[in-house]
């Protein structure tokens, strides 16, 4: 991965120094501060919020309020955590708490009752591959259909795999933020990931990348 | 070839590939995959599909937030972050030294219309003067003291002669009758001003005169 790929996905990473200090000074009372130390985060708080709420509006409620209890939290902070996941694991907790006092979020689906995870999943297409360039991510087109294949997973695969592939915490801090076990998070994380790749490589079939570079014949999967 | 490494069939493969992916094989199984892929197409796709889905979505593009809400976070932070920001350092003192403050203002307050209003005090007037060794008549019945023979000699059945030393001492305020020339000055004549009538109806002066005072 890039060097600049590296510090788009990990804002803290490439200024650590600098959220270090920004994050002493709003410890010692510089408190106009503070949005300047998160505002490298806030997409990835919102989506950790919506990941779980599914509601734009409840998520970026969530995702606020989570910022404030972040502020009022501050001097608890410790360095040897990262500033990134400890807000995302403030922003978790916030929304897991939304969830269940609201009730709000639509029921488990039919698939959430019928696959145990001591069952395995088998990938179903099996065509030549071809990567997609992340430059697709350019169109909002393609964004949107991530988000939409996504979507239709169940939310205990969803919920994983977003924070871990998308927020990047570790298998740890995952399990951790959503209270199972690591074993419980991988499991969860090999199905959510296998289960896009089929849902993705079905979207090919539909034409949903059909404007994309790739050579006649050869599936994005 | 790895010590103890074996063949792997496709599913093996499939429930171990998330964890290849992450580097979360030990050695031994990453050589057994690593010569799965090198021979077996189908898994080799799933192996670049799957990595893809991985790199795609974990880019920060994939995390996109609805329009305005970068300026709704900032103005709410420093609606209420930023003003409640005084609650987590000085405020967090100055609470209480407001609410001793408070509480002064209240006492003093009360002080002035309780204490010091002339007509509201003017019986608990501490008397100026009175010789330390007058005899003076006490009872439980009020904290004043009298001259002997004093009528306004409240439960006369436990009045009792002591020093008007030891009366003050005891917290007793000399009767507004019968000590009425140990009173302060002013305060007698506002309230003689103001009660005079009263005065006449209810405090005969004879009965003052003839007690010597």
């Amino acid at each position: 991965m890039s060097e600049a790929k590296m510090s788009l996905n990990n804002p803290g990473q490439a200024g650590g120094t600098r959220e270090q200090d920004l994050i002493l000074s709003v410890q010692r009372g510089q408190h106009e501060l503070f949005y300047e130390l998160v505002r490298p985060y806030e997409r990835r708080v919102y989506a950790a919020a919506l990941a779980i709420l599914r509601n734009e509006h409840d998520a970026e409620d969530a995702a606020q309020e989570a910022m404030l209890k972040a502020f009022a939290n501050i001097r608890q902070f410790r360095a040897e955590a990262r500033f990134s996941t400890w807000l995302i694991q403030i922003t978790v907790n916030e929304a897991l708490m939304r969830r269940r006092r609201e009730r709000t979020v639509p029921m488990e689906g039919i698939d959430d009752r019928r696959d145990t995870e001591e069952n395995d999943y088998s990938p179903r297409d099996f065509a030549d591959w071809r990567e997609i360039p992340s430059e697709a991510l350019e169109r909002k087109e393609v964004r949107q259909r991530l988000a939409e294949a996504l979507a239709t997973l169940d939310r205990k695969y969803r919920e994983v795999f977003m924070l871990r592939d998308m927020e990047h915490l570790n298998i740890q801090e995952t399990a951790e933020a959503l209270g199972i076990t690591v074993a419980s998070v991988k499991t969860r994380l090999l199905r959510a990931r296998l289960m896009l790749r089929d849902l993705l490589a079905a979207g090919w079939e539909q034409g949903w990348f059909s404007r994309l570079p790739f050579e006649k014949g050869t599936k994005p999967w | 070839m790895v010590a103890n490494q074996r063949m792997l069939n496709c599913e093996e493969v499939w429930c171990e590939i998330s964890n290849y992916i992450d580097g979360d094989v030990d050695a031994t199984l990453q050589a057994s995959m690593d010569e799965h892929f090198g021979k077996c197409k189908r898994c080799a796709s799933v192996l670049a599909g799957t990595r893809n889905v991985v790199q795609l979505y974990g880019d920060e593009r994939m995390l996109e937030v609805p329009a305005g809400f970068s300026r709704r976070l900032e103005k709410r932070l420093a609606k209420n972050a930023v003003k409640g920001s005084g609650w987590s350092s000085w405020s967090a003192w100055l609470v209480p030294v407001a609410a001793v403050a408070l509480f002064t203002g209240a006492l003093a307050l009360m002080d002035q219309f309780t204490f010091k209003n002339p007509a509201k005090s003017i019986l608990a007037e501490p008397g100026h003067d009175i010789p330390p060794d007058m005899l003076v008549v006490v009872s439980d019945g009020s904290k004043v003291f009298h001259v002997a023979g004093c009528p306004f000699i409240h439960d006369k059945a436990t009045e009792r002669t002591i020093t008007a030393k030891q009366a003050m001492q005891d917290g007793y305020v000399p009767c507004s009758r019968c000590l009425r020339q140990y009173l302060k000055t002013g305060l007698i004549r506002q309230y003689d001003d103001d009660d005079a009538s009263a005065e006449a109806d209810d405090e005969p002066e004879e009965v003052l005169s003839t007690a010597g005072h």
